[in-house]
């Protein structure tokens, strides 16, 4: 039985796409068989962000409807052969993704795969409800900023009382905690919330701090997942947490702003 | 922090501690209520039906607050009566 990810945060923006896309190659990169899953229904994005737009046929509401079986809907991804994704459907109603259709298609799923890495859309709606249902385990998403923070914290609300595990009394989802766009220097100044103060906010398991990286954007206009670019801060920030996310003990980097120059010292470039 | 920076924004005046602040509060606030049972308000309402059969007493006076501990819940209830006798 597979594993199942959910990548979530109730606030949009914060990176969850970037991150599902990140965890699910890096835990396919490890020779993981891994699937992705959009559950954004009407806001298709992670087939983008892989780089799969144009090799999508069937979605994940088509297999639900019985209209295409999973293996006719999986995209396999062409940079690494234990990797699928599941892309969302771009035009039905969000309400097609019902509880029953979901369960069925996650079940299918687990018998050929290891992880099952599940994209949430944002909000706290259908879509959301039904990416974290039935998670093992969720990573939330958040940026160093108010209203991510209390977002994320609702969202930690629902998971531990509206999940599968929770209304069948189980062990409670695991819950980890992501930091997205953070700016060393910025906190330096005072003007951005630590990575210590989010923890203590949340009081959550952090599994990685991703600094602000012009990467980010660059990998998502070619459509390759920010893991890949090992030479990003953003990317081996991300190998990072799929490292801890599997048990590894890899220490936290990119906390600290770099050293600079003495010359924009002087001048406070 | 260069030379310059001494003219500019002093360090401890970053708003980060304001946000920090800010949210431990709303944080909390939010956790407690959503940890609230649902029968709360009908509870309060029902309890305040009960007295006011007895004795007048305003529509607030009474309060149920509820708080959790790690170990223990606890309901306090809060009734103001009025200062003479009731309605005899």
């Amino acid at each position: 039985m597979a594993r199942i990810i959910v990548i979530t945060s109730g606030k949009g923006g914060v990176g969850k796409t970037t991150t599902a896309a990140a965890m699910a190659m890096g835990l396919a990169q490890r020779g993981h068989r891994t699937v992705v899953i959009d559950f954004d229904v009407g806001l298709r994005n992670l087939d983008l962000i892989m780089g799969c737009e144009r090799r999508v046929v069937y979605d994940f509401v088509n297999v639900i409807n019985g209209e295409a079986n999973l293996t006719q809907a999986l995209i396999r991804d062409k940079r690494c052969d234990s990797l699928y994704v599941l892309p969302a459907s771009q035009t039905r109603d969000k309400e097609a993704l019902t509880k029953e259709g979901v369960g069925e298609v996650l079940e299918e799923l687990g018998k050929g795969h290891d992880y099952i890495v599940c994209d949430s859309p944002a909000g706290i709606e259908h879509g959301a409800t039904m990416a974290m249902y039935f998670a093992d385990d969720a990573v939330v998403v958040t940026n160093p900023e108010v209203s991510s923070v209390r977002d994320s914290d609702r969202m930690l609300g629902i998971l531990s009382s509206k999940s599968r595990r929770a209304e069948e009394g189980e062990e409670p989802i695991k819950e980890h905690l992501l930091l997205t766009r953070y700016a060393p220097e910025r906190v330096d100044r005072g003007e951005m919330l630590s990575v210590g103060d989010v923890q203590e906010i949340l009081s959550l398991n952090l599994i990685g701090v991703v600094p602000e990286s012009k990467a980010v954007l660059n990998a998502s206009n070619a459509g390759i997942p920010v893991v890949l670019d090992s030479e990003s801060t953003a990317g081996q920030a991300y190998n990072d947490m799929v490292s801890r996310y599997l048990g590894e003990d890899v220490p936290m980097r990119f906390l600290e702003a770099e050293k600079k120059g003495i010359l924009s010292r002087f001048f406070g470039g | 922090m260069g030379i310059l920076d001494i003219f500019r924004a002093n360090r401890d005046q970053g708003t980060a501690s304001v946000a920090k602040e800010r949210l431990q509060i709303l944080v909390a606030h939010d956790r407690a209520f959503r940890n609230r049972p649902s029968y709360l308000p009908k509870l309060q309402e029902e309890i305040l039906a009960v007295i006011r059969k007895y004795v007048e007493v305003d529509m607030n006076a009474v309060s149920v607050n509820y708080e959790q501990d790690n170990d223990q819940e606890l309901l306090e209830l809060n009734i103001v009566l009025p200062e003479a006798g009731g309605r005899g």
